[in-house]
């Protein structure tokens, strides 16, 4: 494949023009970090955003930042942490969707719509992404949104082009909202029986207001794998949830959900806490090391437990998001597999994405479902990228 | 002068016939075709435009408005949705050949799911009614715009409503799990359900915002949140709007995200404090409510932060309030300020443009010189925290050429928010009131991609046309299709 990295926006407009003008479809990547994730793409140049790096403008007190594309995460992790803040979204620095350590850019993060544990309490990264310009799939260079946290000007399409995965167009700069980081953290452990108990806390907990911004459930086996010392040591499942806050506030609500709680539960300070809640959002360290495929689920919360025992075979998953999320590997990587997993999460309402598989699989299947008229799907392509020449086929089969 | 669509005469003359035939199609009760009562729909929240709709049709659940849309779509008819009609841009104008279907009727909570967290609810139910319906468990709704004992929870959905919690809660589009839309076709279209996110597309996110362009929201799944144990208010006067502002700056810089944290001139707490008497300091140039929500021990340790930061920053006068009815006392000024304004000129004009915050002490002084120029008082409330300006502009439509002064004063304010960095609209919506100054923000390529995504859900463009964007292209004009080599890239799409 012939790899185009362009240094500069009419590089990048010229490239895409050409193509568009040639017809011929172009693989677009941020560093290549998730080049696993969505289905293989049939092209044979690919247009690397690598070189369109740098934070533009960060205005702490505006809470937003504006980047190139091709940012790394670990730039704008780096910058926020200066200030004390961060992205609330969480995305993870996750080995899950490629090869390689590296966490990505802060283009692919937004193509992806990756968000971490915080979603449920904080959003997701849609939720955060304000602005940006990018170019279209005929090569024209065009902005939506804009660089403040209210606008509601025209339609909302940085929504549309979060978890696009770069099938509609090719982002160059990007804003995002920005937000003081908690000074604290600390988790409420709660050993137990089984998931149908550990889910039920969690719901029953997540019901009050003790604003847990981290929610999950680990198996026993799971648990065993975590570098944690106390997380490791218990030898039991574990409900788990997280308060984040000023030390008053956190100190306050740990010990009222204690309370609240009745059964016997520990504490989880800072670092420990914070290198938990890491495992859990990049996941890879708690499930083995070969993995056949890993199916990640977005699902009615309460509905977890139940989908957990249909599907979590082997004990290898994790329950993020009060039951809302869902990491199962499964054993068979196949196309009756696909449907069965599906067929379990579309009865109780959710989606099921294949987010590591083998490519023979991810070429077979719709790594990610198709949620609406698969018509209207296709014309919404098309108005962005009428030659379908950006990405085709890693987001849905044929387009 | 606002330019509508051109005319469809056709329908305008079948105008008894399509209230016959809509009447198959509702309840025959339900189809408004006599002009006095077409009156009652003439306008919205924005009323220096007025125009009577074709016929007006009130269906009273989703089959009903499918089969509408799927007539209209038929016989080629416009159809402007409405909820409670409070949009202030004027989204629900209706048009003269164009039906206006109205989904009052919808107006059912259908489920509750605490386990869940969320309410599925029909979009004629009122915003507030939502956060009552679970009031009894703790629970709320948290997009509160001014206009919540009125507004829809569809009409939020289709302006992506804010309100005086957003900076901490976010607007609607944070807010939903799910909705279930009808097409202009009359195809019924679920997005999203209990769960978080599409897997691909957010087509919840696109339909959320576009101003009742896109699809018919017939139902809507809201988040529901849990009530913080307790919320407390601080009421801070300032000299000068510069030091207020300087004051919301050091708040957030210091890691601080309030609740709230809204401001008001000197003009608006005059306004206010005659109305409602909320004890608010009539000194003051600027006025700043911070509330601060969460546990009894967060609350206070927060609030002597912000005191602390007010003191520094100067404030001439301060006020933590000591109880519920007090800081309910705070905001009822604060929530009433547009009534408020109303009393004291006989009309008046609300805009609605967000700034970097950084720019407001540039943006009101260049307000004032304005306001001396074209000869109108401005008060100005503002949701500090978000940047989201609201500057009331008094007129008197009585006036030969006020109103026209208004409105171009209005213009410039707008101009001025993009010039600093900002934006059109921050809650308001576009709809007709900023059609016309979309191309300030955008270039014609931004608007032509915006107008391509319209055209894949409505390709006639029969669905609320003439709002939001300045011109109307056909689909086919913008590019929507090239044809390479006499093939379709997509040779099984249907065309527009
Ligand atoms: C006093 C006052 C205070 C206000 N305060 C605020 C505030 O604090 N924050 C804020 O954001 N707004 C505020 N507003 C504006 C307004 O209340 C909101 O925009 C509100 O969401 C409109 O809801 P509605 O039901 O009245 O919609 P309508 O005015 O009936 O319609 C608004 C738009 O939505 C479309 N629409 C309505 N229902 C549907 C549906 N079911 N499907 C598809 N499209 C639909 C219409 O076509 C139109 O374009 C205020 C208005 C007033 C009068």
């Amino acid at each position: 494949m012939q790899r185009i990295q362009p240094e500069s926006i009419s590089e990048i407009v010229e490239t895409v023009r050409s193509c568009a003008e040639a017809r011929r479809p172009l693989a677009i990547e941020g560093s290549g970090s998730k080049s696993g994730l969505g289905r293989p793409v049939d092209a044979e140049a690919m247009l690397s955003l690598r070189g369109l790096s740098g934070i533009r403008v960060y205005q702490p007190d505006e809470l937003v930042l504006t980047a190139w594309s091709g940012t790394p995460m670990r730039e704008i992790w780096d910058a926020l942490a200066e200030k004390r803040q961060h992205l609330a979204f969480e995305p993870a620095a996750s080995t899950l969707y490629g090869s390689g350590n590296d966490a990505g850019t802060i283009g692919g993060v937004l193509a992806g719509n990756l968000s971490g544990p915080r979603r449920p309490s904080a959003g997701a990264a849609r939720d955060h992404f304000l602005g940006f310009s990018a170019v279209n799939g005929l090569g024209e260079e065009f902005k939506a949104g804009g660089k403040v946290v209210k606008n509601v000007t025209g339609y909302d399409l940085p929504k549309l082009l979060a978890g696009s995965m770069g099938t509609l167009a090719v982002m160059l700069e990007v804003t995002v909202k920005v937000l003081p980081a908690p000074e604290k953290q600390r988790t409420v452990m709660m050993p137990v029986s089984d998931v149908v108990a550990g889910h039920r806390c969690l719901i029953t907990q997540l019901q009050e207001a003790f604003e847990i911004d981290g929610a999950a459930f680990l198996p026993a086996s799971v648990a065993a794998r975590s570098s944690v010392d106390l997380v490791r040591a218990r030898g039991s499942a574990l409900a788990l949830m997280r308060l984040t806050g000023s030390p008053v506030s956190v100190a306050d609500r740990c010990a009222a959900l204690r309370a609240a709680v009745g059964s016997p539960t520990e504490e989880l300070h800072s670092a420990r806490s914070q290198a938990l809640w890491s495992e859990i959002n990049e996941v890879a360290a708690l499930l083995p090391a070969e993995l056949t495929a890993l199916w990640r689920l977005s699902v009615p919360p309460a509905s977890g437990a139940k989908i957990a025992a249909e599907l979590g075979e082997g004990g290898d998953w994790l329950m993020d998001w009060g039951g809302g999320r869902l990491w199962i590997a499964r054993r068979n990587a196949t196309v009756e597999d696909t449907a069965l997993v599906r067929k379990v999460v579309e009865a109780l309402g959710g989606h099921a994405t294949l987010v590591r598989g083998p490519e023979h699989l991810r070429k077979a299947i719709d790594v990610f479902p198709m949620e609406a008229p698969p018509s209207l799907l296709q014309r919404m392509k098309a108005a962005f990228d009428p030659h379908g020449i950006l990405n085709p086929g890693r987001l849905y089969r044929d387009w | 002068m606002l330019t509508m669509p051109a005319l469809d005469e056709e329908a305008i003359s079948a105008r008894e016939q399509v209230a016959a035939d809509l009447a198959r199609l509702v309840a025959p009760a339900s189809v408004i075709a006599a002009p006095a009562a077409l009156k009652a729909y003439e306008s919205d929240g924005l009323t220096a435009y007025r125009q009577p709709p074709l016929v007006a049709a009130l269906p009273g659940n989703t089959a009903e408005v499918a089969a509408v849309l799927r007539y209209c779509h038929e016989r080629k008819l416009k159809v402007v949705p409405r909820g409670s009609g409070t949009s202030l841009s004027g989204g629900a104008l209706p048009l003269a050949d164009g039906v206006l279907l109205g989904l009052g009727k919808l107006n059912r909570i259908l489920e509750i799911d605490y386990d869940n967290r969320c309410a599925i609810v029909q979009p004629g139910v009122p915003n507030l009614a939502i956060s009552h319906a679970v009031a009894e468990r703790g629970f709320y709704y948290a997009p509160d715009p001014s206009s919540q004992i009125a507004c829809s929870i569809g009409g939020n959905v289709a302006e992506n409503s804010g309100g005086v919690h957003c900076l901490k809660y976010g607007l609607t589009t944070n807010n939903l799990l799910g909705l279930e839309v009808v097409l202009m076709d009359g195809d019924v279209m679920r997005v999203g359900g209990r769960h978080f996110d599409a897997a691909g597309y957010d087509l919840m996110g696109i339909l959320t915002g576009s101003e009742g362009l896109l699809g018919v929201v017939t139902e809507v799944t809201v988040r529901l949140l849990r009530r913080p144990p307790t919320a407390r208010a601080l009421l801070a006067g300032f000299a000068s709007n510069e030091a207020a502002g300087e004051a919301v700056a050091a708040i957030i810089a210091a890691g601080i995200i309030p609740a709230g944290m809204e401001m008001m001139d000197r003009p608006a707490v005059a306004a206010v404090e005659d109305f409602v008497h909320a004890g608010y300091p009539l000194e003051a140039e600027g006025l700043l409510i911070v509330e601060l929500d969460g546990t009894v021990a967060e609350v206070d340790e927060l609030m002597g932060h912000v005191q602390a930061i007010a003191q520094q920053k100067g404030a001439t006068s301060l006020r933590v309030s000591q109880s519920e009815q007090e800081r309910l006392t705070f905001w009822a000024g604060r929530k009433a300020a547009f009534p408020a304004v109303g009393r004291i000129s006989p009309d008046y004009y609300c805009m609605d443009g967000t700034i970097p915050r950084s720019k407001l002490p540039l943006v009101l002084n260049r307000m004032a010189e304005m306001s001396q120029r074209f000869g109108l008082r401005v008060a100005n409330v503002f949701h500090a925290g978000d940047g989201n300006l609201h500057p009331l502009i008094l007129y008197d439509a009585n006036k030969a050429g006020d109103l026209e002064r208004a409105e171009q004063f209005g213009a410039e304010i707008l101009k001025l928010c993009v010039e600093v960095g900002g934006v059109l609209t921050g809650e308001h919506g576009v709809g007709v009131e900023k059609r016309d100054l979309m191309p300030t923000m955008f270039s014609e390529v931004d608007l032509a991609q915006q107008m391509r995504l319209k055209c894949a859900f409505d390709p006639e463009q029969l669905l609320n046309p003439g709002k939001v964007f300045p011109t109307l292209h056909r689909c086919a004009e913008l590019g929507a299709m090239h044809v390479s080599g006499g093939k379709l890239p997509f040779p099984d799409l249907p065309r527009f």
